[in-house]
């Protein structure tokens, strides 16, 4: 039974990881077609890196998603204190209204901006793209800002205050560093939304604007490249250093059991 | 109060703007069709022929303003059989897909929560790695994998050309040189489950996981064999989870456009597929709207159905105690 | 009084839901005192002190401190520091960073802050604990901390809104001690909030006992607990016998069916009225006992509590609890005797055990 349960899990893992294997594999198959083995090369590396097409995309994705992520941080942190100070029932409605966009399928949400611009007359291109970006993360930053605001001792503001601190310096000096654990993952998981987002780009750019995802879209309609092997290999390889070592400095913390919390996955 | 004001003012504004407006166009979107304005033809005092629009202006050239009117010829139009065939294939594709990844993902959640591996929590994290790729990506390596001159076909290929035996076993079976693996319902389920697995068994793992270990002991105390107190005491404990997994595959698959455009190759068109075609090359945005507003209506009955079924066995739990 | 530091004149608070939290309170506190608003949750106690720590805005009064109306005043600006209940210590700071959170405010000499921090320290008995983080503490470190962290501002008025609630009962009971000594030693006026009256009892000058939103009494520990001026008082402040009763005439009460003469004048003739006994001011003889007393019933319980036995005796209805070092076998019957001035006689309230009983919320316990 036991060796029947480890051989299920082996199965599964093999489903998940071997196409990104063979993929791996293949970014270094000195051979366009998959056909046959041409030997050990880095050309689509090369290649890729020579990309102009490909490297400004990436530029597009990293800055997109850099802006995005800390105005939305910055919005959604206020909005979340501004939700934690209302009344109960505006506060629901409020907070129903803030849920609406992780309800929505993304292709709604994606249509439903494009209709925005198109109304609002607003150029597609970045900055319709960028407004996009910071509309779908900001529920998520709320979403992790709250629990630390519930959590938070109901009298620290006012202990800052009788302490001489001004309603502004109480903020900075003392609720925003207790809730900074809840802003920090809201700000990871903003940028991880924005950099992984294709379906609302897709809908909410133009004039020649792309981003990784939307270049890789046009690639892969287009047909096979080993080009694109070579940057999945490399995100494969950045994703996996940067999550297993992310993950490892937790378990090493809290032992090993619980925290699965902590372990994220983009949605 | 003023200062609370402050806060809530650009967080009220920018949910306005960004959310119910855009979800209020495509409600207004989704009821009304454009029609042309309606217009005489009259001549002016010179002589030469114009138009009279309906709101009272007289312009010259013939008429080409249309008007936003109230409709629901839209939604006529998706009973009609080609879009219905569509619609039909969404919701089967994507219960498939929920069904087949609850199947294969509730065992996953189940035995990482027992005592067979040291470091579940690692495993877990193993799992969900891939997802932290981008999902076009994913989605491409199983095409690389089964086109045509794929992976998977080169090497069946090279072992018809090492193995005559497996040559002929194929040959008699009427199989050509190229299998065709891409480019069917099979491989567009086959991409979604790829895709959605670890939203199936996250959910689940984490209530598992939280359910009091003690419940367990004390089944089995009380004579329940393993797979009584699995029935008895994990299962409806784990419920919640697996609706929450549920949802997270059922919705995604249900919209995607992606999966079925990259594995169907535009053979296979879904509800999502006809919304991008509305807002792209067809660009009927009246209909794509209206589509939208019935896709946002399933999942919201959908998950609406979901709650119902959770908060039904609510009590059930406490009737248990006896 | 002399050196009023602290003057209340007729604050009320009205809370937006339309509860009045607070009905119009007076009070006046002197330099060095140490006064306990004492009170079950929901009288007003901490409301009150909110306003005098700048958290709450009065409808209407005024709060003078050192004789300038400081209700305008944001907390910040006041010279008042407040432990709270849950002690608000910063999580993300450590106990040195804690304490000294005022002084770096006001941008003081670090080094001076530090040996200051050192000093703080000391006073609470915390010593060496500079580095440590908050969340190692236990509950009663936490309270100390909080208490340096508001001292070290030099603060003419401390506000303690029940810090000691939190504490199991031997901690309490020696936060209680240390908290009077640092009251002292520091010379700085406390007002303490708190619900337990064996702990404003045993730690203030003087006590205010308030109840929704008035205060019903005020004096010394001393005077609060043997002249009890209402019954909502005495059965707060722990009485057991409170007993409905008629003040016959000056000097003469009438209650347990017999005239008693005590020492009380100015209620009128004829006028109902409540009367606290002491449990330990009661004595028993045996009823065949030649000595005077008043017959009265029979022992129904015994309990020996070390120091002294309690016994219940009942008469009819009436059941009075007694202390007494002498043990009375159970089924005996009894006569008692009370001294006059052991008999306190106050005016009737709707807190009476007759007027509650009869509204149907049950006696007192």
């Amino acid at each position: 039974m036991k060796k029947l349960r480890k051989v299920y899990i082996g199965l599964i893992m093999a489903f998940l990881y071997a196409p990104i294997v063979l993929l791996i594999l293949y970014s270094f198959n000195d051979s366009k077609s998959r056909a046959n083995w041409g030997g050990f090369t880095l050309r689509w590396y090369k290649e890729l890196f020579s990309d102009a097409q490909i490297i400004s995309a990436l530029g597009t994705t990293l800055s997109i998603g850099f802006l995005a992520a800390v105005i939305s941080t910055i919005l959604g942190t206020f909005g979340a204190i501004a939700l934690y100070q209302m009344k109960r029932g505006p506060r629901q409605v409020m907070l129903s209204v803030v849920n609406l966009p992780m309800l929505n399928s993304e292709v709604v949400t994606g249509v439903s901006l494009m209709l925005l611009f198109a109304i609002a007359q607003i150029q597609m291109g970045y900055v319709t793209l960028l407004l996009a970006h910071i509309s779908f993360c900001v529920p998520y930053v709320v979403l992790s800002v709250m629990p630390k605001l519930r959590q938070l001792e109901p009298n620290l503001a006012e202990a800052a205050q009788d302490l001489g601190a001004t309603p502004r310096q109480g903020f900075f000096k003392v609720i925003l560093p207790d809730i900074m654990p809840g802003v920090f993952s809201g700000f990871l998981m903003a940028l991880t939304m924005s950099i992984d987002d294709f379906v609302v780009s897709f809908f909410t750019t133009g004039s020649g604007v792309s981003n990784l995802s939307i270049t890789i879209y046009t690639m892969a309609k287009r047909g096979i490249s080993p080009k694109i092997n070579a940057l999945s290999s490399l995100i494969f390889a950045a994703v996996f250093i940067l999550l297993v070592g992310l993950n490892l400095r937790d378990l090493k913390k809290t032992g090993g059991s619980k925290n699965i919390e902590k372990v994220k996955i983009p949605y | 109060m003023k200062r609370k004001g402050l806060m809530v003012l650009p967080f009220a504004l920018w949910a306005i703007i960004f959310i119910l407006v855009p979800l209020g166009l495509i409600a207004w979107y989704g009821i009304t069709v454009e029609e042309p304005v309606a217009y005489t033809e009259i001549t002016l005092e010179d002589g030469t022929p114009a138009f009279r629009l309906e709101d009272g202006t007289v312009q010259t050239q013939e008429p080409w303003q249309k008007k936003a009117v109230i409709s629901f010829q839209n939604f006529k139009r998706m009973v009609e059989p080609t879009y219905l065939r569509l619609l039909i294939r969404s919701l089967k594709i994507a219960l498939l897909t929920t069904l087949i990844c609850l199947i294969l993902g509730y065992p996953v959640a189940l035995i990482l929560t027992g005592k067979d591996f040291k470091h579940p929590t690692l495993w877990l994290m193993l799992i969900i790695l891939p997802m932290w790729m981008n999902f076009l990506l994913r989605t491409y390596s199983w095409m690389s994998i089964l086109e045509n001159s794929g992976i998977l076909n080169s090497w069946i290929t090279a072992l018809r050309n090492a193995v005559p035996a497996i040559d002929q076993w194929f040959t008699a079976r009427g199989v050509g040189n190229k299998i065709i693996f891409l480019y069917n319902e099979n491989a567009v389920i086959l991409g979604m489950v790829y895709n959605y697995l670890s939203f199936m068994i996250m959910p689940i793992y984490t209530v598992i996981e939280k359910i009091d270990k003690s419940l367990l002991e004390a089944a089995a105390d009380l004579g329940a064999s393993p797979s009584k107190s699995f029935i008895r005491v994990t299962l409806p404990y784990s419920l919640p989870g697996v609706l929450e997994g549920i949802t997270m595959v059922f919705v995604p698959a249900v919209t995607t456009f992606v999966i079925s455009q990259l594995m169907g190759g535009g053979k296979v068109p879904l509800i999502g597929d006809i919304i991008q075609n509305q807002f792209g090359k067809s660009s009927d945005w009246h209909f794509g709207s209206s589509l939208s507003l019935l896709v946002m209506v399933v999942v919201l009955a959908f998950m609406g159905g979901l709650q119902q079924i959770d908060k039904d066995e609510e009590p059930q739990k406490e009737v248990r105690i006896f | 009084m002399e050196n009023i530091i602290l003057s209340i004149r007729n604050v009320k608070v009205v809370f937006e839901d339309g509860f009045t939290a607070l009905g119009g309170v007076s009070l006046d506190i002197g330099q060095n005192e140490f006064v306990t608003l004492l009170g079950p949750s929901g009288c007003g106690k901490t409301t009150l002190l909110r306003c005098i720590g700048g958290f709450e805005k009065p409808t209407s009064g005024e709060i003078l401190y050192k004789g300038q109306d400081i209700i305008p005043l944001p907390p910040y600006k006041r010279n008042i520091n407040t432990v709270f209940q849950r002690y608000a210590l910063f999580p993300h700071l450590n106990v040195a960073q804690n304490v000294s959170f005022g002084p770096d405010l006001r941008h003081e000499d670090k080094k001076e802050t530090a040996k200051r921090v050192g000093e703080m320290l000391e006073l609470v008995g915390l010593k060496g604990f500079e580095k440590r983080r908050i969340s190692s503490l236990s509950g009663g470190q936490q309270q100390r901390v909080a208490i340096a962290r508001a001292l070290i501002n030099s603060p003419d008025l401390l506000l303690l809104d029940e810090p000691l609630g939190a504490l199991d009962l031997k901690l309490r009971r020696e936060m209680q001690l240390e908290l009077k000594r640092i009251q002292r030693e520091s010379g700085i006026t406390f007002i303490f909030v708190t619900h337990d009256q064996e702990e404003a009892l045993t730690m203030s000058d003087r006590v205010a006992v308030m109840r929704a939103g008035e205060i019903l009494q005020l004096g010394t520990p001393v005077d609060i607990y043997n002249e009890p001026e209402s019954a909502f008082v005495a059965d707060f402040i722990g009485a057991s016998n409170i007993l409905p009763s008629t003040m016959v005439r000056d000097k003469l009460v009438h209650f347990l069916g017999v005239d008693f003469p005590c020492v009380d004048t100015g209620f009128g003739e004829n006028a109902p009225v409540d009367v606290v006994l002491r449990p330990e001011d009661v004595k028993l003889k045996p009823e065949n006992d030649p000595a005077e007393g008043v017959p009265f019933g029979t022992v129904e319980s015994l309990l020996f509590k070390g120091v002294h036995y309690e016994m219940k005796v009942r008469s009819g209805n009436d059941v009075l609890l007694v202390h007494s070092t002498h043990a009375r076998p159970v089924g005996a019957r009894v006569k008692l005797t009370v001294a006059p001035e052991d008999i306190q006689v106050m005016r009737k309230s709707d807190f009476s055990p007759d007027v509650r009983a009869r509204k149907g919320e049950g006696g007192v316990q």
